[in-house]
């Protein structure tokens, strides 16, 4: 496949980081001028891996990469940069404390002939350059004024202005809107004509095949193959980044419409009777039942997570009261639910759930060491009894529990911290977006995983933004709009349409 | 517009509150002492303070990239006493200028080296660099040398007088070092918003990891912040010794905490990313004018420690009010932002 059309060529790349964790092992890429090359593949798969090593943040063990025929090697972002290649993460990575412009020209600042910064030309620039994305915000104002999904367009703007050959999008979408991704899409089409090379990461079929030419597939550090997008059927294609057979994923899908029957009649757990919260939710009355999942669902900011933080102990019971099995109870912090028996699993993995620096055994004991109180040490061979059994139960790919959780894949980590909660016992579990940028495999799993807790009697709520795994997942849901609740689903009359006519507000 | 203007006085908060407090004490001494308002009173802030505010605008670089430099005060002393030594054997004084300012150059380098490519602490580094400094002080010299140097003597003594009026209190003068504070301050006003390099201390002090992500050569630009903080403070140093005529060891000890403290006075976050060099100038002004104030009241100098301790608290806690509050504000009034 030697091509005049070739941009980026990458070959046998290995990269191991320590002994234990072989990150890619001999895997291929290419990129052609003026296409949308979809990276895809569980986590762990190696995509970030390959990025890192593509962008130069790492270095390659082995193999060769080569742009427009000549080999490259790239010590720093910066030489990738040189190179012709930008990049955007899926964290916003700019400065919150400078102006929208400067984030974007910062490092290629225009200068007059003395060198001095031509701020001026910055802001008029950068208000030229984000009108082609649609976006009139004032540029002279910090980063850190506007939401994470505009940043996130910052970004992308900024990596676009940069003369790059080769853009490489790591899940930008994660944290748009879909308004925004079709204007995002519309710039990416608008670049391949220009003839860029993107390498575009998701975990959003949908995406992939709106937008791709062509997909390269990885799984656990290797390389599986690359396929024109149109003419790799989706089922192939899930079956390929997840190594098993469709037919087995759809089990879980099954098993979680059986679980519905029967927990239906379950005893009331936990109960919040008409409980408003300053600032936050407005009037709640929620019931969840031993042995159900409940769904929260609602747009972004509709109350989902606040509802959560309030039967947490987070924040204060303002009006109302919440009872746990039909007695009133106050939480005055989250020690205190917890020690009633309820764990709750954050929405913000990265900021709020794991400790990077400690090892798998010690993130899964430690909620429980919380829960025990600060003098009941937990014995080495408790902990690594609790460690291995979890380690087991939930399938977490690793070679043992000493390992940092930091060197895991996003979707290990989210099964450990669920096995943190887990290891407390609690009778009331609160999962909140717990398979956000995951890949499907180990989503089917996590959603098996929260069925058969429900199934053994746990009370789970559970929140989420698709609405998919919702449907998979819940019995009963509730549905929520700008803080308030504004309808109940139960059984058969949830589906997608019901779900999205009630949180937009419709009539019908 | 109106939006603009307003996020402007919320950037600007603690500046302004530093200003206000500024002018509020200089009326209160005025109101209180004779002889306390005059033109005088004012430039004799800068006849005094000029070292500290020399080596409060070097340290002012480093606080932004989020780190901190507590050697300066022995580099301020080393600088002193090293010159008074070299003067004494018979170096010229230019000679002894430019020594003592690569001398601090190089500490700054190793400095900024050490933590940039160990990783290390720069709490640790600098506070080792102190006690090197500060060792070194006494290795020269035990006892305290006088300069008698004819060129040091002009610089001590040498004043411009300013007139705005025929009034006693109209009139006042400056030291001819002064000046060097004021080409300081141009210079870094400058180089922070005009240049690559001091808008790259900016970004890495916002988050360093995305500065590295964006490309920018975060090395060099922490490196180059520890050299511009230990140079500066040679060169206060060189101001310290014009001041005095005299070198000695144990001068300034805790003299890099009134810088930090200027710093952070003046709007300087100890966080990083936010900072202005003509802050840190207010914030050694205020405590000058607390100095003054303490010494028209004759009261112990300790006083003014205790003044600026009460007002650090205050400025501290002001600074984070401000930073809860926008984070609150945050995402509000940007859904508008698509049209």
């Amino acid at each position: 496949m030697a091509n005049d059309n070739q941009l980026l060529k990458a070959r046998n790349i290995s990269k191991s980081f320590g002994k234990a964790v072989i990150a890619l092992d001999n895997v291929q890429f290419d990129l052609n001028r003026g296409e949308i090359h979809a990276l895809l593949g569980e986590n762990g798969a190696g995509k970030s891996t390959l990025i890192k090593v593509l962008t130069g943040v790492e270095e390659r063990d082995s193999g060769t990469v080569f742009l427009n025929g000549k080999e490259i090697r790239p010590k720093s972002t910066q030489d990738a940069q040189n190179e012709g290649i930008a990049t955007v993460y899926q964290e916003v990575n700019l400065c919150p404390n400078l102006s929208v412009a400067e984030n974007i020209y910062i490092g290629r600042e225009p200068r007059n002939k003395f060198g001095k910064i031509d701020w001026k030309k910055i802001n008029a620039d950068a208000e030229e350059l984000l009108k082609r994305f649609d976006l009139h915000i004032n540029v002279t104002k910090n980063l850190d004024n506007y939401s994470v999904a505009v940043q996130q367009m910052i970004a992308i703007a900024r990596a676009c202005d940069i003369d790059a050959k080769v853009l490489i999008l790591d899940e930008p979408t994660s944290s748009l809107s879909t308004v925004e991704v079709e204007k995002l899409f519309g710039i990416m089409r608008r670049l391949r004509k220009e003839g860029m090379g993107i390498l575009f990461v998701t975990h959003f079929l949908d995406q992939v095949y709106e937008v791709t030419d062509r997909i390269t597939v990885y799984r656990n550090g290797g390389y599986v193959g690359t396929y024109q997008t149109a003419e790799l059927p989706r089922v192939e294609l899930v079956a390929k980044m997840i190594g098993k057979d469709y037919a087995s994923l759809n089990e879980s899908v099954v098993a979680g419409q059986l679980g519905e029957e029967k927990a239906a009649g379950g005893e009331e757990l936990i109960e919040l009777c008409g409980v408003s919260s300053p600032g936050t939710i407005q009037d709640f009355n929620v019931k969840v039942r031993k042995g159900e999942v409940l769904g929260l669902s609602g747009l972004l900011g509709s109350g989902r997570s606040e509802t959560a933080r309030v039967l947490f102990g987070v924040d204060s019971v303002g009006k109302g009261e919440m009872k746990l099995k039909k007695e009133k109870v106050h939480f005055k912090s989250p020690l205190d639910a917890i020690r009633s028996g309820i764990a709750f699993c954050p929405e913000n993995r990265k900021t709020e759930g794991i400790i990077g620096d400690l090892t798998i055994r010690e993130n899964i004991v430690l909620a429980l060491q919380s829960k025990r109180g600060m003098f009941q040490k937990i014995s080495k061979k408790e902990a690594e009894r609790l460690a291995d059994e979890y380690i087991e139960k939930l399938e977490i790919k690793t070679p043992d529990a000493g390992q940092l959780i930091k060197n895991l894949s996003g979707g290990n980590q989210q099964k450990v911290i669920l096995a943190r909660w887990l290891a407390t016992d609690p009778e009331f579990l609160m999962l909140d977006e717990p398979t956000r940028g995951i890949d499907i495999g180990t989503k089917a799993e996590l959603q098996k995983i929260v069925i058969d807790l429900a199934k053994q009697g746990m009370a789970v709520l559970f929140i989420s933004s698709e609405i998919d795994e919702m449907l998979r997942c819940c019995k009963r849901m509730i549905v929520l709009r700008d803080m308030r609740q504004v309808g109940e689903l139960k059984g058969k009359e949830i589906s997608e349409e019901a779900i999205m006519n009630i949180m937009a507000g419709g009539e019908k | 517009m109106e939006k603009t203007k307003k996020k402007f006085q919320i950037n600007n908060i603690s500046l302004l509150i530093t200003v206000v407090l500024f002018v509020l004490m200089f009326a209160f001494g005025s109101v209180k002492y004779d002889n306390f308002f005059s033109i005088s009173t004012f430039l004799n802030l800068f006849n005094d303070n000029a070292y500290l505010m020399i080596a409060g605008i070097g340290v002012t670089f480093v606080l932004i990239t989020g780190g901190i430099d507590i050697s300066i005060s022995s580099t301020v002393a080393f600088t002193g006493v090293f010159s008074a030594y070299l003067l004494q054997k018979g170096v010229p004084s230019f000679a002894v200028i430019l020594i003592v300012l690569v001398i601090g150059i190089i500490v700054g380098v190793a400095q900024g080296a050490l933590i940039h490519y160990f990783n290390m602490q720069p709490f640790i580094v600098t506070l080792a660099g102190q006690f090197l400094m500060r060792g070194l002080c006494v290795v020269v010299s035990e006892a305290s040398i006088p300069i008698t140097d004819p060129f040091f003597k002009s610089m001590a003594l040498n004043k411009v007088a300013i007139k705005l009026g025929s009034a006693k209190a109209a009139s006042g003068k400056l030291y001819y070092y002064v000046f060097i504070l004021l080409a300081v301050l141009l210079i870094s006003l400058y180089v922070l918003k005009y240049t690559k390099f001091g808008r790259n201390v900016y970004a890495l002090g916002g988050n360093e990891t995305s500065a590295k992500l964006m490309g920018l050569n975060v090395a060099r630009t922490k490196i180059c912040a520890y050299a511009i903080s230990s140079f500066c403070a040679a060169l206060g140093g060189v101001v310290f010794s014009f001041y005095t005529l005299a070198g000695y060891g144990l001068q300034n000890m805790g003299m890099e905490l009134d810088a930090l403290s200027s710093a952070v006075i003046g709007g300087t976050l100890l966080t990083g990313g936010v900072g202005t060099v003509v802050g840190t100038v207010i914030g050694a002004m205020i405590q000058g004018i607390i100095q003054t104030i303490v010494t028209y009241q004759n009261l112990n100098t300790w006083w003014t420690k205790v003044t600026i301790a009460a007002l650090l608290c205050f400025f501290i806690v002001v600074q984070r009010i401000i930073a809860i509050r926008a984070e609150k504000m945050k995402g509000k009034g940007e859904s508008d932002s698509y049209k």
